[in-house]
This record gives structure tokens, sequence and C-alpha cells, in this order.
């Protein structure tokens, strides 16, 4: 895994966890990989892998069974998409908003250009 | 796990190298030591193990005083030396004849290492080339299973793939009871499993602090002009000004523990002092 320079390695590493989940490569319900494992994987401190499992754990994205191990929330995949919809809208929205205002870009034009977005992607999901 | 207290040492008379040097370091943790050549970065890992004697001063290992060599404290530390010396023998028979002085000692573990770093089970050690033969102690002395582990520039000398492995099995092998102490050069070999910092520097550790609270307080930037700007430290490279400037926005950025070093080393007070005032928080 490549790390880029501008996100703390262990949010880097939680959301790395989190497209294998929405992904579906790890299921609902599904064990884990272990902190030790993640952290041979990664080529990283398992400190670290800790840490990121601490805060997917503090976001019920993951649940911990005593003995067991840590496996993926029976709503793991909605846990994850409420919390980056909500970091979308603290982060990222407020920018895009601003572009348009300065723009002076429609909100009317904003929506026929996405619905054609959509229309692209459902294209494309039906073609493969 | 390790207490150094006012170390003082040196191999002339009239030229200590540590003029009271202190130091403690706990368990569960990778520490990374950087030191410029001749810092003494091999003599204070020698010190801490127990191979060298302070002048004045003392070195504890779990409360004990490692200068009387005791077994309980030389069973339980592996020191990977820089320059090695590998006897005449195969891993088999190695481990044969030494593998009891470590206890705690996993025989199939030794023999997976070895396998992982692909070095031939069957093969006389000293008729190796250096690589191989670092990575055989290399595969002994985590099989050991000490609870301090000191590796003296362990990736001089291995091939890339290597690299790669000894990354993955530094990792495996950290646990809660076990600390590992690591001096390099090397430092893009090991940056993301160092969790904590050591700098030497004049003969005292003048960095001992996690890589986590670095971030918090100091930022890593590239710029073309730094006009303006809260920098505390810059080098100029191929691609713009590579910039320490103090962290007030809370963002993160990636330590560069190259400009780091080189910023403490030239003896850059506003970085050493941001980065102090952080401690005492």
């Amino acid at each position: 895994m490549e790390f880029k320079d501008k996100d703390a390695i262990y949010l880097q590493i939680a959301a790395y966890v989190s497209e294998n989940i929405l992904l579906g490569k790890w299921l609902p319900e599904e064990k884990i990989p272990s902190t030790r494992d993640l952290a041979v994987d990664l080529e990283v401190n398992p400190n670290t892998v800790i840490r990121s499992y601490e805060f997917l754990q503090s976001q019920e994205v993951i649940v911990n069974r005593r003995g067991l191990g840590l496996f993926v929330a029976t709503d793991g995949p909605e846990k994850i998409k409420a919390y980056r919809k909500e970091r979308f809208i603290q982060q990222q929205l407020p920018e895009f908003f601003r572009n348009l205002y300065l723009l002076d870009i429609d909100i009317k034009d904003l929506q026929e250009m996405y619905n054609s977005y959509i229309r692209n992607i459902d294209q494309t999901a039906k073609n493969k | 796990m390790i207490q150094i207290k006012d170390l003082q040492f040196g191999y002339q008379k009239n030229k200590p190298l540590f003029k009271g040097l202190h130091l403690n370091l706990t368990k569960g943790h990778i520490y990374g030591l950087l030191g410029k050549n001749g810092a003494g970065k091999s003599t204070l890992l020698k010190n801490m193990a127990g191979l060298a004697y302070p002048q004045h001063g003392k070195c504890y290992f779990k409360g004990i005083n490692v200068s009387g060599r005791p077994v309980a404290v030389l069973e339980d530390i592996y020191f990977l030396a820089e320059e090695l010396f590998v006897p005449n023998l195969t891993p088999a028979q190695f481990v044969a004849n030494t593998a009891y002085f470590y206890p705690r000692f996993n025989k199939a573990d030794f023999y997976r290492y070895l396998s992982i770093l692909d070095v031939d089970i069957d093969a006389i050690m000293d008729k190796q080339s250096f690589g191989q033969q670092k990575k055989a102690m290399i595969a002994f002395g985590l099989a050991a299973n000490t609870g301090l582990l000191i590796m003296d520039e362990p990736t001089n000398g291995l091939d890339i793939p290597s690299k790669v492995q000894f990354r993955k099995l530094i990792a495996s092998v950290l646990t809660e009871d076990r600390c590992i102490v690591i001096s390099t050069h090397q430092v893009r070999d090991l940056d993301s499993l160092i969790d904590t910092l050591l700098i030497l520097h004049n003969g005292e550790i003048i960095i001992n602090q996690s890589i986590d609270e670095v971030q918090e307080k100091i930022l890593f930037e590239s710029y073309h002009d730094t006009q303006g700007l809260p920098v505390l430290y810059e080098e100029t490279g191929p691609r713009g000004k590579n910039v320490i400037l103090k962290n007030e926005s809370g963002e993160y950025s990636k330590v560069d523990l190259e400009l780091l070093f080189n910023a403490i080393i030239i003896g850059n007070q506003s970085v050493l002092q941001t980065l102090k005032a952080s401690a005492h928080e």
C-alpha cells in the first residue's frame, strides 16, 4: 500500500479497511485480519493498526467480540457511508458551494449534469 | 524497560562521548535511533546491552544493572551488531550450539524466518555473502524472543525484497512486552515502522518523541516561495523549498525524517523548541 503524505497513516489504513468492506471483500459479520496480520501486510507498526481499529470501533464499523477477534459490524457498510457522508458535507461541500457561488453556476444546470452523470454510471454498469 | 541514568563513557581518557546521558525506553515500541557518523549510536547500544561498561552512571534493564551482565539480563536481550561474527557452521548447527542461551528461543520460527528471508538453511554461514549472513543473524535474533531486541543498522547489505520482508518480520514480532531499538541511517527503509524517534547528538539524546507527537507539533511542506510563511527550517531542493513549519492548524503531514534530522543536527533551535514545548504541555 502506498501511503499519501496528506492524511495520517492510521486514517489511511482505516480508509483501506472501509474500502474493503464497501467493496464487499470483507462482509458484515465476518472476521477481519488481526492487528498483527494487517501490520505485516502493510509493513507498518502494529501500534498504528491498533489506532486504526480503535477509530473504526468508535465509528461502530467493526466490533470486538471478546476472545474471538474483530468483526465487520452487521451494519458496517451503512456506518461507513454515514461517516463519509458527514465528512463530505462538513469538509468538501462548503468548498464546492463556494465555487458554485463564485462561478455563478446555476443549481438547475448542476441538476442536469448530475442526472447525466448518473445515467452514464448506470449505462456503464449495464455494459459490464 | 531501559533506564539510562547519567551515563558517562568515552574510548579515550579526555574525550568523553557521553557526559551524563539520560534515556528511558518503554516496552511495546519500536524506537528509531538516529545520529551522525561517530555520534556514538553503536556505543550507546553497547552500553545498553552490557557490552561496554559506563565510566559513570548506570544502565538498567527491567530494573537490573546490566553492567554486571547477569544471566537474567543476557538471556532477555539480543544485540545484532552492525559488523557480524558468524561461525563456520550451518544455521542448524549454530542453533544447536547457541540457542540454549535464550530460554524463549523458537526453532520453528527461526527456520520460518530463514525461509522468508531466502537464506539457505544447509549452507555454511561464514561462506555466504554479507547480506545472507546478516539475514541469518536477523532470523536468529527475532527467534530468540527476547524482551529487548537491539539492531544496529540491520538493513545495511539487504537487497530490496529482503528489506520488504524485514519490515514485515519486524511488524510481526512487536508485542506489548517487547521493545525494539533500531539504529539506522536508512530512514526511508523504516519510516512507517518506527513509532518513536530518538536523536543522539553531541553526546545527548536531544529528541525522544513519538512520531505522532512530532506530527502534531510541526508540518513538513514544499513551496516555491516561502515568503511570509512561519518557517522554522528550510532546505532548497530540486522541486522548490522543503520546509518545516509550526503546526498551528492541526493538519497532518508525513514526517520527513531526513529534513528533521538535518534541522536538529545543524542546531536549529526553533525546531527543537517547538518540539520540546510540546513535551511539557
